[in-house]
């Protein structure tokens, strides 16, 4: 009651000043709980599975690393991420960044020729159910099968890489985009046939802005697959990569840098994938009822 | 050929191939002027909406013709814009967009961007929605959508409006408010309207005439009532008219009397003997 009284009286100048701090100070703890509800929870249990790693690779007798022998055996690595001494010894960075280079190729392919096909087999019933038996077939093949047809096919790793990159993500694209399409309500093709839309305007107006949420599921599925695709395809072509590294660490018995590049292959693919989210919902935002 | 500003000639309307062939409409004739609102009442399955698809050309006849302004009509066209009843906006759109993909497809050529754009805001404002132009969809009550639904079919300056159920979805008070604010905006452009409905109150009140239709298969139309009340109507001076009420009577006795709608229960292993002559004396 004594607040309500007071604040009343106070002319509007004096008034302003506490209040602007009062706001800067609400944002802050503001930020401070959504701290301790989001971030706080999964910073315990990491710890916690770091601290118990600790404790069962301590002995002796362990066949694995410590997390602390890691950062140790590691250091020089983990500070030098852009070293280049020639060759394949290259910084994780140039390792991350020439794996990043194979996948954004063979994703973006993916993106253009699955949502056009996943387009084609939206719309047109013919060439569903000639597409889709086909698709539904090959989608099962592992990535890494097709490796060998392709290395044969452009007698050259980089290539192969990429087309096994391509071939591993468009599946999902080619999907969500037909069943996306093909979900499109009859209302809305209804209202497109009253404003007689064109076969572009359609496409562009109606289409890709209802069958979108979709083609971004497709599109996050398919970036997941490609960066899991990478790191085996590059195990087996060799040369800068990700992949490579591990496999040269394991040639050379370095348990720990694997380690590391195993923990980078797991940030940079959380990394695409929210990226990827970013852009869905950027490009998604009001499309749902 | 006919003098009638829209004909509907003998259209039969037949779903399905074969054995399942379902008949829907049955020789179905109706001829429009110019400026006349006319509502389709019926019951559910009646087929009042497959009549509305097939003005818009959305949907072909199976028989006979539709002739809009002496010329035959076979497809959808923005001479006959259509108001949905689940509104139709496009989600991604803002209230302004939404119209605005109408008419700048409609008057591409005929209208410069300027003119365009100031047809648009005229045509919300005509619907009172000149406050939400930067809204989607999502963002406003269903009876603003319906509104920008109507304001999206005027827009494009068809011969002829098609209504379907268009305030079906939307609660009493809205209802009300929304056909009040067709009555005034008929009154003002004399439009052609072609309007779906259940609601006997709403058909007395809006339309020159009532066409009221048989029960599906095979629908037809009953009977045709001509409403001789002056415009503007006010529905609550409406409500002690012995006139209006007589006409209400009128379409209410055709419904539940000569038409009563008979659901025959697919789940019952028999027909019950008295559901089975009520069926017979309902088709006789």
């Amino acid at each position: 009651m004594t607040t309500k009284a007071n604040s009343i009286v106070k002319p509007l100048s004096a008034v302003s000043m506490p209040v602007s701090m009062d706001k800067t100070l609400f944002r802050f703890k503001r930020v401070g709980e959504s701290f301790v509800q989001k971030v706080l929870p999964a910073l315990i249990v990491g710890f916690l599975l770091i601290l118990i790693w600790e404790l069962l690779t301590s002995s002796q007798s362990a066949t694995l690393p410590s997390p602390s022998r890691v950062v140790t055996d590691t250091w020089e690595l983990i500070i030098n991420p852009f070293y280049n001494n020639g060759g394949t010894d290259v910084g994780m960075g140039w390792q991350i960044l020439a794996s990043l280079e194979r996948v954004a190729y063979g994703y973006s392919l993916a993106v253009i020729a699955g949502i056009s096909l996943g387009v084609l087999v939206g719309q047109s019933t013919w060439a569903m159910r000639g597409l889709d038996p086909i698709f539904q077939i090959l989608r099962t093949v592992p990535p890494l099968a097709w490796l060998p047809i392709s290395l044969a096919a452009f007698q050259d790793s980089n290539p192969s890489a990429i087309f096994v990159i391509f071939i591993t993500a468009i599946w999902p694209i080619i999907i969500n985009t037909s069943v996306g399409v093909r979900n499109i309500p009859e209302d809305y093709r209804n209202v497109a046939k009253v404003l007689s839309l064109n076969g572009y305007e359609y496409f562009t107006k109606v289409m890709l802005p209802a069958a979108a949420p979709y083609i971004f599921t497709g599109l996050r599925i398919g970036i997941g697959l490609s960066w899991l695709a990478i790191v085996a395809a590059e195990m087996l072509i060799g040369g800068v990569g990700i992949g490579f590294f591990i496999w040269d660490a394991w040639n050379a018995s370095m348990i720990s840098d694997i380690v590391l590049a195993l923990v980078y292959v797991g940030v940079v693919g959380f990394l695409l994938d929210k990226f990827i989210g970013f852009i869905s919902n950027l490009v998604t935002r009001g499309t749902s009822n | 050929m006919s003098k009638h500003y829209l004909s509907i000639e003998g259209v039969n309307k037949v779903f399905g191939q074969g054995n399942k062939q379902s008949c829907v409409l049955k020789n179905v004739n109706l001829h429009i002027e110019k400026g006349e609102y006319i509502s389709i009442i019926g019951h559910s399955g009646c087929g009042k909406s497959t009549v509305l698809n097939i003005v818009a050309g959305l949907l072909p006849a199976t028989d006979g013709v539709v002739i809009l302004d002496g010329k035959e009509v076979n497809s959808p066209g923005p001479d006959r814009s259509v108001v949905f009843q689940n509104h139709s906006l496009l989600p991604w759109l803002t209230v302004y967009e939404n119209v605005a993909l109408a008419v700048n497809k409609t008057f591409k050529k005929t209208k410069t961007a300027k003119e365009r754009h100031e047809w648009i805001l005229k045509s919300l404002e005509m619907v009172h929605m000149s406050h939400a132009l930067d809204k989607r969809p999502a963002e406003i009550s269903g009876g603003m959508k319906q509104r920008v639904g109507i304001a999206r079919a005027l827009a494009m300056e068809p011969k002829v409006l098609l209504l379907d159920e268009p305030f079906g979805a939307l609660d009493a008070l809205t209802r009300a408010h929304l056909q009040d604010e067709v009555m005034k905006i008929q009154a003002e452009i004399n439009s052609t309207i072609i309007m779906i409905t259940h609601d006997v109150d709403e058909a007395v009140l809006l339309s020159d005439r009532i066409v009221m239709m048989t029960n599906g298969p095979e629908a037809t139309i009953g009977e045709i009532l001509e409403i001789d009340l002056p415009k503007p109507r006010n529905r609550i001076e409406m409500a002690d008219n012995p006139k209006y009420n007589r006409y209400r009577q009128a379409v209410l006795r055709f419904l539940y009397e000569k038409q009563r709608k008979v659901e025959v229960l697919v789940s019952a292993e028999k027909p019950k003997p008295a559901q089975a002559s009520l069926k017979k004396a309902a088709s006789a």
